[in-house]
């Protein structure tokens, strides 16, 4: 994907404590852990650099307490960073005034939050028209458009309930519908799904993948669930005690993890809906029968390979050129073999 | 107060240290020797006395008259703020009672006014409140108080916007400022430990005597829980919702108007009900500084002795009290209508139109009956040409007086020797040992247990605040209050904690119950066989019932606890039902008696009456849960009582009174103090109990509910029995909280001392009703000042304790 980048990290710091900016300038920006320790400073984000590309699905994962809502929280300056630069679309995020800032946010960002956030005085429409009231859009249009979002959420109907009435599920559309209804380039979820149950949770994803279809927003996701990640993502960041250890695809991050800690959360990924056909190609083999796209997940083709005699053809879906081969072995060895490991 | 504070919290504690009272004592002889070698020690020498009252009786002189800020004279500044607030008053005097002259047009009628209260009731509540304000309504019409209750009303509808929307603002204030947190926070726990009493002196010293004094003074002292509840409505609000503004984009005024204060409505709320609560409480007292209305008329009807009247004044003033906080109450709850939208407007509006209507209506029908204005103060109808008087308030309350002469006559032998005998062997000794005590020994003993307790820094402020008063020449009166405090303290805590473990714990209640019912039985039968009574026959046949009953019941009690849960069951249901024919025989005749002597006939079996009932009166409540009981039993099916039920109904009915209790204007408790016991203090201690009580319950039963079930399960998978673990778990684990609940009844004490000084006492209280009536303000505010600063002294040792015992059980 070689779309520019929207949103610029570089060398981010997020510091908690006494007084963090004198902090990191006696450690010269870079302090160490023992550190940190020592001094009773807590580094929620340290030295975090990354780009979000324009359209994508970035998702930042993490156990609790890695620093991921906290980066998330920088991005949209929730809480300002210590130290480190952001630039939005070219624009420096630290450097806007609050009447800028305010600006994005009305009409750039938008954000779903773990608990909902919803406003507990105000039924779903007024919830969702809420962004647009703080922009001082004429009621009329304003409520036409929160109609249309909570249409899109699924929750038709429902326009007159109080938040206190609806399921965690309704209430997390209405938090999704709120966050679009101001039509953002960039869309923030922090930990969206998983104050939700299991079920609920599956049924929510769904409907993320059907909204992103429809609306290709660029997407920063905050979660702690590596599943959920796979399932979403374009590329996963994945955090480690303010660190961002690893970011890469999902298929990346399952084949070549950068430390013990990723390969740990890999290990259980399921491997048959995250890596391509691609990577685990042979080269080209001449009994080849039938064909597979080259970029085909090799869950999406295994049964074809698994129950065939023969090897099957890999075809590159751009040129339409075989680039290599794939066979039972091959396919038995991705799925299954790391779990005898 | 010292053996209160030193000791008891320190129990607890400082078993680790056990010397700890060698100190103590130490402190003790050492100061009595002291004062035995120097006079200065029993009493602060005269020429040491700092005289703090004439500087700052001279210093209010000095404001008043010559002061200037800024070039402006500091009284053309008093006058313009008594000015501007004088506007607002009298327009509210115009609506609710005077009318308005000018045009023509008169006061709201009355039937408006009650209608328009109804009205609202049934748009925010159910039935029961309408019952409610309908019944109230009809009190305030019929009892011949109108009038003065809409002089109260008054000034609480000009002060309840007022210090609500100046708490509103402060309490934002605090939350956005750091210099005003560190300024107001601090003032308002100061403004909750002052009397409100102590209140009216400064403001009077600076405006004139008159509605806008009370006014000024009711809203300084009703703005604290306003400002509190905003800014911890502010500081709860969940972090998510106000990022969610954030992210929506709001400015920083919209994320306060649009989301912060709309999402912390059911707190602000609450603060609107306390602010309303307070209001009433401070107008009513208001009246000792030229406020009219129903406060003014009950004092002066206490003043008098006129029971009779001051009863009617006071059921009035408690009615308004309770309408107020239940409308409040359910204004705050009331859920929002989901689809308003889809009515008309006339569906939407109907109870402002019902009331526009009857507003209109009422003024037109007001022009040709009088009553339609203001209610008729009795009731007649013409039989055969003669004037035949239905209800008449006065005639009612001279009944009553004369019923009261009667019974306090009748019952002299008996409240007399109890009260003179407590006040010659408890009350009398206790403040003469309060007055012998040196000074070092009370300013030491509090000294070392604020050491032991906070450390240093709480130790120097008490003895600040213990020397305040030495210094400046009030430690007698300041140990008057300390004496009646401390006594009535005592004795709330000794009622309440059991009451507040009930609560909690309704289980424990049934072996005291039948022990109770069985001395309640004896009392009845006794009294019936020793006391030759002039009873009317009907009372006769209930204690005949009694005896049979007794009997049966005096066997069941002492072999209760060996009873099988069936049969205890079927106690209940005899004693259920026996109490229940008891009350009713009583209400009968009582009123037989109050009916046949209001043509003016005699009241002579009236107390007879009272008395030989009244401890049945005692068991109303009882009775009325127990059918509760049987009837749930009834109706699920079991023909016996269904005791869970009861315990519930228990629990219920324990803090429904206590929040009843603590609606009442303090005033109120005056009624009956005076009415048995006539003046004194021990008059007074009675007055207070109540009032004090109430905390004292409901820390107790917060602090056992609180407590983490796990702690509860383990102690009964331990294999331990219900008493054992109220005293080996639930009491120890909640003690803390008990004893901040012993805190709060210190100080509500405190504060009622300030009110028992109107029917009269020696005491700080009587310094600062007194400055008001003399003028001599300097001595007033330091009297107020004072009793804040023994209130403060108890509230940082007790605090200190609790706080450090809840960090050992780690429940903070």
């Amino acid at each position: 994907m070689q779309a520019e980048a929207q949103i610029k990290c570089r060398n981010l710091w997020k510091v908690f404590g006494a007084n963090p900016k004198q902090f990191l300038k006696k450690h010269h920006g870079n302090p160490s852990a023992e550190a940190l320790n020592e001094e009773g400073y807590i580094g929620a984000v340290q030295d975090v650099s990354f780009d979000v590309n324009q359209g994508e699905i970035l998702i930042i994962m993490g156990l609790s307490g890695s620093g991921k809502s906290t980066l998330i929280r920088c991005i949209t300056r929730l809480n300002d960073p210590t130290a480190g630069e952001m630039e939005y679309e070219g624009r420096d995020l630290l450097k806007l005034s609050d009447r800028e800032l305010i600006d994005i946010r009305r009409h750039k960002m938008g954000m779903v939050f773990q608990n909902f956030g919803l406003l507990p005085h105000r039924d779903v429409l007024e919830n969702v028209a809420f962004p647009l009231e703080v922009q001082g859009v004429p009621k009329a249009d304003r409520v036409e458009r929160a109609k249309q979002m909570i249409e899109l959420v699924g929750l038709g109907g429902r326009e007159s309930y109080f938040p206190r009435e609806l399921s965690g599920g309704q209430q997390q559309r209405v938090g999704i519908a709120r966050s679009l209804a101001v039509e953002p380039d960039i869309w923030f979820l922090d930990e969206p799904f998983s104050a939700l149950d299991p079920l609920i949770r599956a049924e929510m994803q769904d409907e993320f993948i059907r909204l992103q279809t429809m609306l290709k927003k660029t997407i920063v996701f905050i979660t702690h669930d590596f599943e959920e990640a796979t399932k979403l993502a374009d590329r996963i960041g994945i955090m480690k005690d303010g660190r961002m250890v690893q970011m890469d695809t999902p298929e990346q991050i399952v084949l070549n993890p950068a430390d013990d800690y990723v390969a740990e959360f890999a290990k259980n990924a399921p491997h048959e809906r995250i890596v391509s056909v691609r990577a685990i190609m042979g080269p080209v083999a001449a009994d080849a029968v039938g064909s597979v796209e080259s970029t085909a997940k090799i869950g999406s083709c295994a049964e074809q390979v698994l129950t065939g005699e023969h090897p099957v053809a890999v075809v590159d879906p751009a040129t339409h050129e075989v680039v290599g081969s794939i066979d039972r072995h091959r396919i038995a060895t991705s799925i299954f073999g790391r779990r005898a490991a | 107060m010292t053996e209160v504070m030193a000791h008891r919290p320190s129990e607890g504690l400082s078993l680790a240290r056990l010397p700890g009272w060698v100190h103590f004592a130490l402190i003790m002889v050492a100061g009595v020797l002291l004062s035995l070698v120097w006079e200065g020690a029993t009493r602060w020498p005269e020429a040491w006395v700092i005289p703090a009252e004439p500087w700052l009786t001279g210093y209010i002189e000095w404001l008043k008259n010559d002061a200037t800020i800024f070039g402006v004279e500091f009284k053309e500044i008093t006058r313009g703020i008594g000015a501007a607030l004088k506007a607002p008053v009298k327009w509210a005097e115009y609506l609710l009672y005077r009318g308005f002259k000018g045009i023509g047009l008169g006061p709201l009628p009355w039937v408006a006014v009650a209608a328009g209260v109804i009205i609202f009731a049934h748009w925010v509540g159910d039935w029961k409140l309408v019952a409610l304000c309908v019944f109230s309504m009809i009190y305030l019409a019929v009892f011949n108080v109108w009038k003065d209750s809409m002089k109260t009303m008054t000034i609480v509808i000009v002060a309840v916007p007022m210090a609500a929307l100046l708490g509103v603002v402060l309490g934002i204030w605090v939350t956005r400022s750091r210099i005003a947190e560190r300024i107001f926070t601090p003032m308002f726990d100061l403004m909750q430990a002052i009397p409100h009493m102590a209140y009216l002196a400064p403001v009077a010293a600076l405006f004139a005597f008159g509605p806008v004094t009370a006014l000024i003074a009711t809203v300084i002292f009703a703005m604290p829980p306003m400002a509190r509840c905003t800014i911890l409505g502010l500081q709860t609000v969940s972090s998510d919702v106000l990022e969610a503004g954030q992210m929506s984009g709001c400015t920083k005024r919209q994320a306060l108007w649009k989301v912060a204060l709309p999402s912390s409505k059911r707190t602000l709320m609450l603060g609107l009900n306390q602010v309303v609560m307070q209001t009433l409480a401070m107008v009513v007292i208001a009246s000792i500084a030229g406020a009219t209305g129903l406060g003014h008329k009950l004092l002066y009807s206490l003043q008098q002795l006129r029971l009779g009247v001051a009863i009617e004044q006071g059921i009035a003033i408690t009615l308004i009290a309770i309408v107020l906080d239940r409308l409040t109450q359910a204004y705050a709850y009331k859920e929002t209508d989901h689809f308003a939208a889809e009515k008309s407007w006339v569906q939407r509006h109907k109870h402002m139109l019902t009331f526009l209507v009857i507003l209109v209506v009422s003024y037109i029908a007001a022009e040709f009956y009088r009553w339609v204005n203001i209610p008729p103060s009795k009731f007649t109808y013409m039989v055969d040409g003669e004037k035949v008087t239905l209800f008449d308030a006065k005639q009612l309350a001279r009944t009553i007086d004369a019923a009261l002469r009667e019974f306090n006559t009748w019952a002299y032998p008996y409240i007399n020797p109890i009260r003179d005998w407590t006040t010659i062997n408890v009350l009398i000794p206790t403040r003469d040992f309060f007055l012998w005590l040196p000074w070092p020994v009370f300013v030491g003993v509090i000294a070392l247990a604020a050491l032991r307790l906070g450390g240093l820094g709480v130790m120097l402020l008490c003895i600040a605040l213990a020397m305040s008063f030495i210094v400046t020449g009030f430690w007698e009166q300041a140990m008057k209050t300390t004496y009646v405090v401390l006594i009535a303290a005592t004795i709330s805590v000794l009622i309440g904690v059991p009451l507040g473990v009930l609560a909690a714990n309704p289980v424990l209640l049934m072996p005291p119950i039948l022990m109770l019912i069985g001395i309640i039985e004896i009392y009845q039968i006794v009294a019936w066989l020793l006391v030759p009574l002039t009873v009317p026959d009907i009372v006769i046949f209930s204690t005949t019932i009694d005896i049979a009953v007794f009997a049966t019941i005096a066997v069941l009690a002492v072999l209760f606890l060996a009873l099988s849960p069936r049969l205890r069951e079927v106690i209940f249901i005899v004693f259920a039902i026996k109490q229940i024919v008891d009350v009713i025989f009583w209400i009968l005749s009582l009123l037989i008696t109050l009916i046949s002597s209001i043509g003016g006939g005699d009241v002579s079996g009236f107390s007879a009456a009272l008395m030989s009932g009244l401890p049945s009166a005692a068991w109303i409540v009882t009775a009325l849960l127990l059918l509760r009981g049987v009837g749930d039993g009834l109706f699920q099916g079991s023909p016996l009582v269904n005791l869970a039920q009861f315990f519930q109904s228990v629990t219920r009915v324990i803090l429904s009174t206590c929040d009843t209790l603590q609606t009442f204007p303090s005033f109120i408790y005056l009624i009956p103090a005076i009415m048995l016991f006539k003046i004194g203090d021990f008059a007074n201690i009675f007055a207070i109990i109540p009032y004090a009580m109430v905390p004292a319950i409901r820390y107790t039963y917060l602090g056992l509910k609180r407590i983490p079930p796990v702690t509860v399960e383990a102690a009964i998978a331990n294999g331990t029995t219900p008493m054992q673990r109220l005293w080996k778990v639930e009491l120890p684990v909640a003690l803390p909280e008990i004893m901040l609940g012993l805190n709060q009844t210190i100080l509500f004490a405190l504060a009622m001392t300030a009110i028992t000084a109107l029917i009269g006492s020696t005491d700080l209280g009587q310094e600062v009703v007194r400055s008001i009536s003399t003028q001599n303000f300097g001595r007033g505010i330091l009297a107020g000042l004072f009793i804040a600063a023994l209130g403060i002294i108890a509230d940082r040792l007790i605090g200190s304790w609790a706080a450090e015992r809840k960090r050992q059980l780690g429940v903070a």
